[in-house]
């Protein structure tokens, strides 16, 4: 749902040559440590790291964490929050506290999957369409723009009710990993196509092609490269959408419901009413778990526009009275 | 006029895509409507023929070729029949949405326009006094809040303000025991504070889009010559600022109009759902828990058109506001 801040880049044709490109990333690559001094400079980066690594880190050490399995039922339900179950417990009787740490597995599995999917496609129609131009562009750009103006979630919300509906076998991660690769992919391929229109007539571009590179070895390792920042942030935005809308699908009951998640939490404290009855500790840790979690995606993301787009940046001292001396300075 | 001529033809493709999509998506998966109803209503005896008759009658008989199939879905759809519902049997699934549809519009309508004027406002604000307490401060904030799921932040708002201290109503779009729908004072402000709290979801759950947009625009824009002449002529800063810079840095938001109107259309259905309010989102919801193709299919067309005109309404916008484009279609 964080797509909007790449909206800026999204709607001036003639990019910055700057933006995307970013040095810095390659500067970096020289020096040992220097990628580690960049991402420690830049506060956002690191403190959106720093989250995203906390809840990797608890998902991996879940079993470490809990002594309990979040699907057993352990003890009466919905129990509130004590020493020997931090969080309470479910209706059920499962420890809430287990629910949760388990719970981040399958968010961030289905999250990167769907994101590493949609990349690829990204990727794939963005490069594809801007490259070789003509018919080929005026087809797929058609394409990229009908999946962008037509709603994600309603659509992924359809076509999960429909494989639900098929075969109810089919509420499980991998299908809602799919659907939402589908429903991610357009706004990125549209941000990518953007960028290699503007680099394909760069001089780098044409002195290889002028040596006789394959188009392949043209997109592969003259142009991706060159925007690797972006397809990074294409990559992080796709990853908050994907996690939001998992867990969204799973409260809608589209998930396994039988299986602790984020979302399946949600799904229950909702059909158990576990608001009006003020059982605040069956819905308050998942949805911050949720929320913190995309927001520290969310920082990288900004982070990464600041480094790859300098005007960003906030210079100290500042001298607003002054704005032609600053931008000069930025330039230099 | 011929550029407008070309977006009208785009949306008309998409339109065309979303239909068929709509047409495609159930032939695709294992499994037919005829099954899946059978199944919800437990029944296996059924005869091959009577099996054959609910095949023809969802429109999925194999023996009927596929493109008869999809001209016979298309010469319904032109004919505004989308099907009878399945869960609220025997209701035409366009009457259903017909009752819906005012009601999400309304609702997104109203909190689109207040979080794209409290939004735009405050991304122009911090933009002019960049660096400032303000500036470090609001955007992490609102990051944190556009990344809570809609659908907590009704379910947070429901516990507080609703259960907890009792100022508002949490469910349904008026108070159905006491009023009834109509022009009445009683009913509107009855709809009004039925809405108070959707509304607040749906505006900080968009809000940083909208501020974000507007302040890096800003920020470009105000390393423009034409800010510093205004400043050197010693044009007053308020002017500067609102007829200067920020006239120039609304455009970006306007074009990220279409982006941020599917999140929050998104978000209006999780919303809706929470607060059961009788909007489409909530009509989905009922479709999908009552596993009703027809209905599901039908929002979905539903909430698809409707994004489509929006969007399109908001390129006629842009192609007025923007006098290069203006320009470009002469």
């Amino acid at each position: 749902m964080q797509q909007l801040q790449g909206a800026a880049n999204l709607t001036e044709p003639t990019l910055d040559p700057n933006i995307g490109t970013s040095n810095i990333f390659f500067k970096a690559k020289g020096r040992a440590g220097g990628l580690l001094r960049v991402i420690s400079s830049n506060p956002k980066i690191s403190t959106g790291l720093g989250i995203v690594a906390f809840f990797v880190l608890v998902a991996i050490a879940a079993p470490l964490l809990t002594p309990y399995d979040p699907n057993a039922i352990i003890v009466r339900g919905s129990l509130p929050p004590s020493s020997a179950h931090i969080f309470g417990t479910t209706g059920l009787g499962q420890d809430m506290f287990a629910q949760i740490v388990y719970g981040a597995r399958v968010s961030l599995v289905i999250g990167f999957f769907a994101a590493i999917g949609s990349t690829v496609l990204q990727v794939f129609f963005g490069l594809t369409s801007a490259f070789f131009g003509g018919l080929v562009d005026d087809i797929l750009s058609v394409v990229i723009n009908v999946f962008l103006v037509l709603p994600g979630l309603p659509l992924a919300i359809v076509l999960a009710a429909l494989a639900s509906n098929a075969d109810s076998a089919n509420k499980n991660e991998f299908v809602i990993a799919l659907v939402l690769l589908f429903t991610s992919w357009s706004y990125g391929a549209r941000v990518l196509r953007a960028q290699t229109l503007s680099l394909k007539e760069r001089e780098f571009v044409a002195a290889a092609r002028a040596t006789g590179e394959t188009s392949l070895r043209l997109i592969f390792t003259e142009i991706l490269p060159n925007e690797i920042a972006l397809v990074a942030s294409t990559f992080i935005g796709t990853f908050v959408y994907a996690v939001g809308a998992e867990v969204a699908l799973e409260f809608l009951g589209l998930g396994d419901t039988s299986k602790a998640s984020w979302g399946v939490i949600l799904y229950w404290a909702q059909n158990n009413t576990a608001l009006i009855t003020g059982k605040w500790w069956q819905f308050v840790p998942a949805g911050l778990c949720v929320a913190i979690l995309c927001a520290g995606l969310a920082f990288i993301n900004f982070g990464i526009d600041e480094l790859a787009n300098p005007r960003l940046r906030v210079e100290r001292p500042r001298r607003r009275r002054y704005l032609p001396a600053k931008k000069k300075a930025v330039e230099a | 006029m011929r550029y407008l001529l070309r977006r009208a033809g785009f949306y008309l493709v998409a339109l065309w895509a979303a239909v068929t999509f709509n047409f495609i998506l159930p032939r695709l998966m294992p499994g037919n409507p005829a099954l899946a109803y059978l199944a919800k209503i437990h029944s296996q005896n059924v005869t091959t023929a009577q099996y054959n008759a609910m095949l023809t009658e969802f429109g999925v008989n194999p023996n009927v070729s596929i493109f008869k199939q999809y001209f016979d879905y298309m010469g319904a759809l032109l004919h505004g029949q989308l099907g009878i519902s399945v869960s609220q049997f025997p209701s035409q699934v366009s009457t259903i949405l017909a009752q819906s549809l005012p009601w999400t519009i309304g609702l997104v309508g109203v909190s689109v326009i207040i979080s794209f004027l409290i939004g735009t406002l405050v991304g122009m604000l911090i933009a002019w006094r960049r660096g400032s307490f303000f500036d470090t401060a609001v955007p992490p904030v609102l990051t944190f809040f556009s990344a809570v799921p809609y659908f907590w932040m009704a379910l947070a708002l429901i516990y507080v303000f609703g259960v907890g201290l009792n100022w508002f109503p949490t469910d349904s779009g008026y108070d159905v025991f006491n009023v009834t729908p109509g022009w009445s004072a009683d009913f509107i402000s009855s709809v009004a504070q039925h809405a108070i709290l959707p509304v607040v979801t749906l505006v900080l759950g968009s809000l940083a889009g909208w501020v974000l947009t507007m302040r890096n625009t800003m920020i470009t824009t105000l390393s423009e010559d034409y800010v510093l002449m205004a400043q050197a002529k010693g044009l007053p800063e308020r002017r500067v600022m609102f007829n200067y810079a920020a006239r120039n840095a609304i455009l970006p938001s306007i074009t990220s109009f279409s982006i941020s109107l599917g999140l929050v259309v998104s978000g209006s259905l999780l919303t809706e759902i929470v607060f059961n309010y009788p909007g489409i989102g909530f009509a989905l919801y009922n479709g999908v828990q009552g596993d009703d193709y027809p209905l599901v299919e039908g929002c979905f067309l539903m909430i698809a058109l409707a994004v489509l005109a929006a969007n399109f309404l908001s390129e006629l916008v842009y192609t007025f506001l923007d006098p290069r484009v203006r320009q470009g279609r002469n």
